[in-house]
């Protein structure tokens, strides 16, 4: 049944939205705009059981397959070229590469699509900041290896600002109002943070380090991941609303889970990893206009035409399993003669196309992994069922001028305190861009338990019906903004996180996935249980390794 | 009971004291005639003896017609009264619209002024024609006008000392004519046996209409924030307009005229040369034949003005955000007359633009080239600059603060010959020494030489300049010989001794201002924060 304009606002926003959602059924909707989303065309096809066969004339040869062009993939491909392979395709379903990562482009600014800033890393991340280096954003290197960042791209001053009781304050813990007890508890949660970012293992590894393949896994770190971050406060007394509030921002910014749904381990990690030590300020954040889409245009020029942007996998399947079926070993040397058939069609003219490669770097979401590769439950004996994929609704709000206010002034990330949404980034911020029009984008993860029910109903809402849902949210800091707005697009992203609820890290389903499956490797950062640019590198990087190992 | 009976019982001090009021009035009315259009359209000699000569000859017009007033003699004089109520009540703030909206200002001025004076000059006749029936005529005509004299006397003296810097020129209007008004009513009752009953409620009716009218202008003024702001700003407001970008508002004394940006103090006519000297011809004195000169803020062209005064500058490129600010001269001619016309000058040429784009921009070969048609000279992104002269606000904001940044020095740095010499205004180093000394340290650490210098400038107090440049800056300063006009304030000797710096200015710690932590901005909000 179709939800009502106040049902749908109750269900995305919570009921304080209602206060300044009017009663009108019919509201103010903006002269222009459309609904976008990732292509649902290759889930439809793989129903209906529509696998075309590419003729003799329409296969190629190839050292190594990447399926998928997000960020994992993209990183691959750069890894591979930057070892001297060159003979790889990048196949990218949707006809952008970047995955949530992607960005789009008005005549006034480039502007995000999805991750939008990355904190600069910490010196053990070399990876990284060689991959920055190189694309001038590292200036210099410190003694301790730790990049010194171009200014330009630290995020400018003012970065944060949340909406607080009728009026924006500087930050993101809103201090006015605040108890005595409250700072009290914000102070103690800050000093538990610091303990774990100085914790240690035997052999020195961090508790928490980003990414987190260089973490400790004693028993003592993995523990926080039997509940979650709420029941984790709860346990050393915090009560405060505030810091509550804080957590679940937090989050809901980074996983797309409240804190009751979020394990203690990966919010402990948000918090603790991103600190140098005890005492030490978060690393500052590095942010374009486009968000983490600059980082995916630069990988993809380098991977330049081996990129192939619009084709749909449709299957993997090892070339010897059409004669010999059975299971490969592992750890047993492959014959130089094993090889894949990666089935694809072109998703703009239908030809169907076929790639005969020595490898497969499989850097797709892991749910994809049993319907696209050939007997791979039976080899493997592993299966996605614990890989939940939460659900987002982004918008980019186009407007003729900056909304009129008094209090602390637009900044980067602009919060609304009592709203389901994260409130929204601004494009031109970072470009110093302060006047005239400029481009907002609004996030809203939906964080619903029942990710199923919640993704069918964000894909059934219409255009009309979330542009209004985003101008509600809007509305509350900014009562003009439906007389400002040019133009309105919406993106649905139906399966854009990993959601690391309590026992995911741990779980052994988790922790098998990055096995290879023969010589097909896995690259994607819900293999690390948590969505984060440095987790995708990471994986993307490993999976590469792998490749370039077993080619010697 | 006939009418002179009952004229006779009313006091007959009341009269005098309508007399009284009428006379100040219209004084007042003259006054400020004056005033606005000496504030704003400058050249106050003229401007007084213009609104003189109409308002007198006017008056001879008032009494000449008052002869043809025969017949109800009291309802004409209330009837005059009420109009001169409305007419002069409403002058203030009509010609304040008119200047921004209408093109024929000085019609509007002339006209309102000579139908004040022509109703003023018919009050006078028309009540001593009601009087002399019950005064002997000696009596009247002494009384009378001595009455009217003293009451000019009173306005004289009342206008400068209390309504202009107490209530503003707006509300002075108005609240004379809410006396004039308060005489009309009052008339209705104390001439009540020379009126007829037919018209009688009519005509107290539309008393009853001039006051409420005055009454919503006055609270619709103070709404319009211009009164507001004269309370803060402390001098009566001659213009204002609100852009896409700030709020401009013009005020004016005795002494001269001030330019506000969102109610910051941007420049007093009195001594804006002192600053304008100081923040030009240092930088330009260290560069032998400055020949591009760069202009970044100074949207008012009074740094321009300085800088047209050397032959050798072929071009002047000026970039301020504000279009409103760039032709505020167009609109307000005395402005056009301090700043002598410069950016109308056609070595000049005038970007809208915010200048941290423009100059990240300009540095890419990408740049746009301008129009064909436009026949300002076209600025090539490969030019260099020779000077820039940086007069930006204080880094009150956050968008004015990046303009200070490391980032913004940098950017501009790639616009400038290797020997270039640029200033830049930058506060108080008396009330703020962190930001000051901030600003300073933010250009040293680009790599820029750097000598710190200072003036006093009245109306802000002790100001602080920085001259600074990619080669090391010479020790001794001489002004050109080629310099076109006298220097009101620089001398050679004034010019070398504003580089020593007093004890109490002496340097102090702060850090480098970049883009991503903006320091300057919470230095500037601390220390002149605690100032307010």
């Amino acid at each position: 049944m179709p939800l009502t304009r106040r049902e749908l606002i109750v269900t995305l926003l919570g009921a304080p939205a209602l206060l300044s959602a009017g009663c009108s059924e019919s509201p103010i909707l903006p002269p222009a705009g459309e609904l976008l989303g990732q292509s649902l065309e290759i889930g439809h096809r793989l129903r209906d059981g529509s696998r075309p066969q590419p003729n003799s004339d329409q296969w190629r040869d190839v050292g190594v397959a990447i399926v998928g062009g997000g960020v994992a993939g993209l990183s691959a491909a750069w890894r591979l070229n930057q070892n001297g392979c060159e003979d790889f395709v990048v196949l990218e379903l949707e006809s952008q590469p970047g995955g949530t990562s992607r960005s789009g482009r008005c005549e006034l600014t480039p502007y995000p699509w999805g991750a939008h800033y990355l904190p600069v890393p910490l010196p053990h991340n070399r990876d990284l900041i060689r991959l920055l280096d190189e694309m001038g954003v590292v200036e210099s290197l410190a003694d301790d290896g730790s990049p010194v960042i171009a200014e330009q791209f630290l995020c400018r001053d003012p970065d944060e600002r949340v909406f607080v009781d009728g009026e924006w304050i500087e930050g993101l813990y809103p201090v006015k109002g605040a108890t005595e007890d409250d700072l009290a508890q914000l102070a103690a949660f800050r000093k538990e943070i610091d303990r774990w970012s100085a914790w240690r293992d035997a052999s020195g590894r961090r508790a928490f380090s980003i990414p987190i393949r260089h973490a400790a896994d004693d028993a003592e770190v993995l523990e926080l991941d039997k509940r979650s971050m709420s029941e984790w406060l709860r346990q050393h007394g915090w009560t405060s609303p505030r810091l509550h509030w804080l957590v679940d921002y937090s989050c809901r910014d980074d996983y797309g889970l409240t804190a009751e749904q979020t394990s203690a381990w990966a919010g402990v990690l948000y918090f603790a990893a991103r600190l140098k030590g005890p005492g030490a300020e978060h690393q500052p954040l590095m942010t374009w206009p486009e968000g983490n889409g600059r980082i995916v245009e630069h990988l993809a020029a380098q991977a330049g035409t081996r990129l192939k942007p619009g084709m749909a996998v449709t299957r993997i399947r090892s070339s010897q399993s059409r004669q010999r079926l059975g299971a490969v070993d592992n750890d047993a040397p492959i014959s130089g003669e094993i090889g894949y058939e990666v089935l694809a069609f072109d998703t703009a003219t239908d030809q169907p196309i076929g790639f005969r490669a020595k490898s497969v770097i499989f850097a797709a979401p892991q749910f994809l992994a049993p319907r696209l590769i050939d007997g791979f439950a039976e080899r493997t004996g592993r299966s996605a069922e614990r890989f939940e994929y939460g659900s987002w609704l982004v918008a980019n709000v186009h407007l003729s001028r900056r909304p009129r206010e008094s209090s602390f002034p637009l900044s980067w990330d602009n919060v609304i305190h009592d709203s389901r949404s994260l409130g929204y980034v601004v494009a031109t911020h970072q470009a110093g861009n302060d006047h005239g029009p400029t481009v907002l984008t609004w996030y809203h993860p939906l964080c619903d338990d029942d990710v199923k029910a919640a993704r069918q109903q964000l894909l059934k809402a219409k255009w009309s019906e979330l542009a209004d849902v985003v101008l509600t949210d809007l509305e509350r800091p900014h009562p003009e903004i439906r007389s400002l707005v040019t133009r309105l697009d919406v993106f649905r992203w139906g399966h854009a996180m990993i959601r690391p609820r309590p026992g995911f890290i741990n779980n052994p389903q988790r922790r098998a996935a990055a096995r290879p499956d023969g010589r097909i490797h896995f690259a994607n950062t819900d293999l690390s249980g948590i969505a984060l640019f440095e987790e995708a590198f990471d994986h993307g990087l490993r999976a590469a390794d792998e490749v370039l190992a077993s080619q010697i | 009971m006939n009418s002179a009976d009952s004229m006779n019982r009313a006091p007959l001090f009341l009269l005098y004291l309508n007399v009284l009021i009428i006379a100040s009035c219209g004084l007042v009315y003259e006054l400020l005639a004056g005033t606005l259009a000496s504030y704003l359209l400058g050249d106050s000699v003229t401007q007084f003896s213009l609104v003189i000569g109409i308002y007198l000859s006017a008056l001879g017009a008032g009494a000449w017609i008052s002869r043809f007033v025969d017949e109800r003699l009291a309802r004409c004089f209330i009837e005059v009264e009420l109009a001169v109520a409305l007419i002069g009540g409403m002058s203030a703030p009509v010609l304040f619209l008119a200047f921004s909206s209408v093109g024929a200002f000085r019609a509007v001025l002339y006209g309102i002024v000579f139908a004040i004076g022509t109703l003023v000059g018919l009050e006078l006749p028309l009540l001593m024609r009601l009087l002399k029936e019950h005064l002997d005529f000696e009596d009247l005509v002494s009384r009378v006008l001595a009455f009217d004299y003293l009451g000019a006397l009173f306005a004289a003296l009342l206008f400068p000392m209390f309504c202009v810097p107490r209530l503003g020129l707006v509300r002075t209007s108005l609240l004379c004519g809410l006396l004039n008004a308060a005489v009309g009513l009052w008339g209705t009752y104390l001439l009540r046996p020379l009126l007829s009953s037919r018209g009688l409620s009519g005509l107290r009716g539309r008393a009853c209409l001039v006051i409420g009218l005055l009454i919503v202008a006055l609270i619709k003024a103070d709404s319009l924030t211009t009164l507001a702001e004269e309370r803060v700003l402390g001098e009566p407001v001659v213009y204002a307009e609100s852009t896409p970008y700030q709020r401009i508002v013009l005020t004016r004394n005795v002494r001269g005229f001030q330019l506000h940006l969102n109610g910051h103090l941007q420049f007093n006519s009195v001594d804006e040369h002192r600053y304008h000297e100081a923040l030009v011809h240092p930088a330009l004195s260290a560069v032998k034949s400055p020949r591009h000169v760069l202009v970044l803020g100074g949207g008012d062209g009074l740094a321009v003005r300085e800088i047209l005064r050397y032959p050798s500058v072929e071009s002047v490129t000026l970039v301020d955000l504000d279009p409103g600010m760039t032709t505020l001269a167009d609109r307000f001619p005395p402005l056009a007359e301090l700043s002598r016309s410069s950016l109308k000058d056609r070595r000049v040429t005038i970007i809208n633009e915010d200048a941290f784009l423009w100059v990240g921009r300009a540095r890419r070969t990408d740049n746009p080239v301008r129009p064909a048609k436009e026949t300002d000279r076209i600025v090539r992104p490969t030019e260099k600059f020779d000077i820039a002269i940086i007069d930006f606000p204080d880094p009150g904001t956050f968008s004015v603060g990046k303009l200070y940044s490391t980032r913004f020095y940098r950017m501009l740095r790639e616009r400038l010959t290797a020997d270039a010499v640029i200033s830049v205004q930058c506060t108080s180093p008396l009330v703020a020494p962190r930001s000051y000394w901030c600003i300073v340290k933010t250009l040293e650490s680009v790599g820029f030489h750097v000598r710190p210098y200072h003036a006093a400038v009245p109306t802000f107090g002790e100001w602080g300049f920085v001259l600074a440049s990619p080669t090391p800056l010479p020790e001794k300063l001489s002004l050109s010989p080629d310099l076109i006009g006298p220097s009101r304030f620089l001398t050679d000797s004034v010019l070398n001794s504003l580089f020593d710096l007093p004890p109490d200015l002496a340097r102090v710690e702060a850090e480098v201002n970049q883009l991503n932590n903006q320091v300057l901005v919470h230095y500037y909000d601390q220390e002149w924060g605690t100032m307010k």
